[in-house]
């Protein structure tokens, strides 16, 4: 087996990149050692990044909130700044894995392995999110939907850390929803999920809207005609029935062990059909 | 490759030579001879190795020996006082919460920390912070029945619903 770091600072992380070119950077390691469990290993040296100072916390930056890399999804859930201005990021860590694994998992990691399926993806497509990278010689800020290039693919360059998620807070919403729909409640990778959030005026007409999902598509899902279907209407039954239409045209699910091409389809145009109920219950 | 690793488990400071990259259930059970945490699935899945570290339950499983290192470590052994059971240990005795008893210090682990954090509640939140340990005997009721009454013995908490 291998030598495993432990550094405590993001210097040190440059400093045994740079040293150890092929070695492997975990956080959580709730992905890396699922995928390749640890009694195998491939030997290679393995960079832990949990004691990482400069990786952690959730800081208020004026008009943006700045994510640290390595922070737990437990930590997301209990961030007062997180619930007050992005909820729905709290809503979507709230139904990944189960305790464990969300004191153990990262939105790093979360967003590093770029599963279709990644809880906190399509919150942080609705809001914008940037990346940040950095490295031993250079930072740089990067779009989550550029950073993201394929399922299990990103635009991360070897020597680049994940060090912090920004979301700017004048996005303008005020009603939010995340659903995912999984073969059992708790521990299910997503067969579907649907992220929501609009801008709602006076007179009940919505100003704006976008909507992501997850698991329909190679990446998250996000359409400008899907969002743009909503403006100037009021969130009721005609206009999500025609949003619905859209979606379920839209989107590009596979078949899997977990569900067919046709089901991810038609649940993903009932889960925008929900909304209608939230509605009816707050409204 | 080994090197030495220091950590307090369970009260006690200790310290192991070993490889830094194995994983922490082994360390635990193989080095320090402590089989209560168990490997059902050995992925994450099924909550048989929970562990506590500094008071956070995480999975011995998907963690290496080296992550142990400063941390304050409790497995099943050491969540009862000298001698005595702690009261989520009792109470899964009295309501029956154990039959082939694979999943319990796994399911002990979790509903202590879910306690300390969380004295009085729900039922539904019971079943949410135990929602990672898998149970292939009881149903889950008597679990959840007994850390329902655990509640009551360590806060005089647990509401109804
Ligand atoms: C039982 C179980 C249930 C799960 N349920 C869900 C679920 O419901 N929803 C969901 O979305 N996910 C789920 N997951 C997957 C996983 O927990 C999440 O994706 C988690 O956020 C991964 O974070 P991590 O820190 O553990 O990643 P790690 O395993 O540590 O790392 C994953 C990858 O990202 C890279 N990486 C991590 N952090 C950084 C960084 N800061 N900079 C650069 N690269 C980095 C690593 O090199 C690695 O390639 C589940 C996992 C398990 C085991
Ligand atoms: S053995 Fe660790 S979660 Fe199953
Ligand atoms: S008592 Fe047998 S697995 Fe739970």
């Amino acid at each position: 087996m291998g030598e495993v770091f432990l550094p405590g600072s993001l210097r040190e992380v440059f400093d045994l990149l740079s040293g150890e070119p092929e070695a492997l950077l975990y956080a959580g390691g709730t992905d890396l050692f699922v995928r390749s469990s640890l009694e195998e290993g491939g030997g290679k040296p393995l960079v832990c990044l949990e004691r990482v100072e400069g990786l952690k916390g959730i800081s208020d930056h004026g008009d943006e909130i700045r994510i640290g890399g390595c922070t737990t999804h437990s930590e997301l859930i209990r961030s007062r700044l997180v619930r007050e201005h992005f909820p729905l990021l709290m809503h979507a860590a709230r139904r990944i894995g189960a305790p464990a694994v969300r004191n153990m998992g990262t939105i790093g990691g979360n967003i590093c392995t770029a599963s279709p399926a990644g809880d906190t993806l399509p919150p942080l497509y609705i809001f914008d999110a940037f990346v940040e990278l950095c490295s031993a010689g250079r930072a740089r800020r990067v779009p989550i939907s550029e950073f993201i290039t394929g399922p299990g693919q990103t635009a991360l360059e070897r020597g680049e850390v994940l060090s912090a998620i920004c979301l700017k807070k004048d996005h303008g919403c005020t009603f939010f929803h995340f659903e995912k729909v999984g073969q059992r409640k708790a521990m299910a990778i997503s067969v579907a999920s649907f992220a929501f959030a609009a801008g709602i005026n006076g007179d009940g007409m919505i100003r704006k809207a976008r909507c992501a999902f997850g698991s329909v598509a190679p990446t998250v899902f996000t359409s400008s005609n899907i969002d743009r279907c909503f403006i100037d209407k009021p969130m009721d039954e005609d206009t999500l029935r025609q949003a619905a239409l859209l979606v379920r045209s839209e989107v590009s699910p596979i078949s899997d062990v977990r569900a067919s091409e046709g089901y991810r389809r038609s649940v993903a145009g009932n889960l925008v059909m929900r909304l209608e109920d939230l509605v009816r219950d707050t409204g | 490759m080994t090197r030495k690793i220091f950590f307090v488990l369970n009260g006690i400071s200790v310290h192991v030579e070993t490889d830094p990259a194995r994983r922490a259930l082994d360390v635990l059970r193989e080095d320090m001879g402590l089989t209560g945490t168990k490997e059902g699935c050995g992925r994450g899945e099924c909550g048989g190795c929970s562990i506590l570290v500094d008071g956070e339950v995480k999975l011995s499983c998907i963690m290496t020996a080296a992550q142990l290192e400063g941390k304050d470590i409790v497995t099943i052994e050491g969540v009862c006082g000298e001698g005595d059971l702690h009261p989520v240990q009792r109470s899964f005795i009295e309501r029956g919460a154990v039959q082939c008893g694979f999943c319990t210090p796994g399911m002990v682990i979790s509903s202590v920390a879910f306690l300390n954090a969380n004295p009085s509640p729900a039922r539904e939140e019971i079943r949410e912070a135990l929602s990672g340990n898998l149970c292939r005997c009881t149903g889950y009721q008597k679990i959840v029945d007994a850390v329902e009454d655990a509640a009551k013995k360590m806060h005089g908490g647990g509401r109804d619903g």
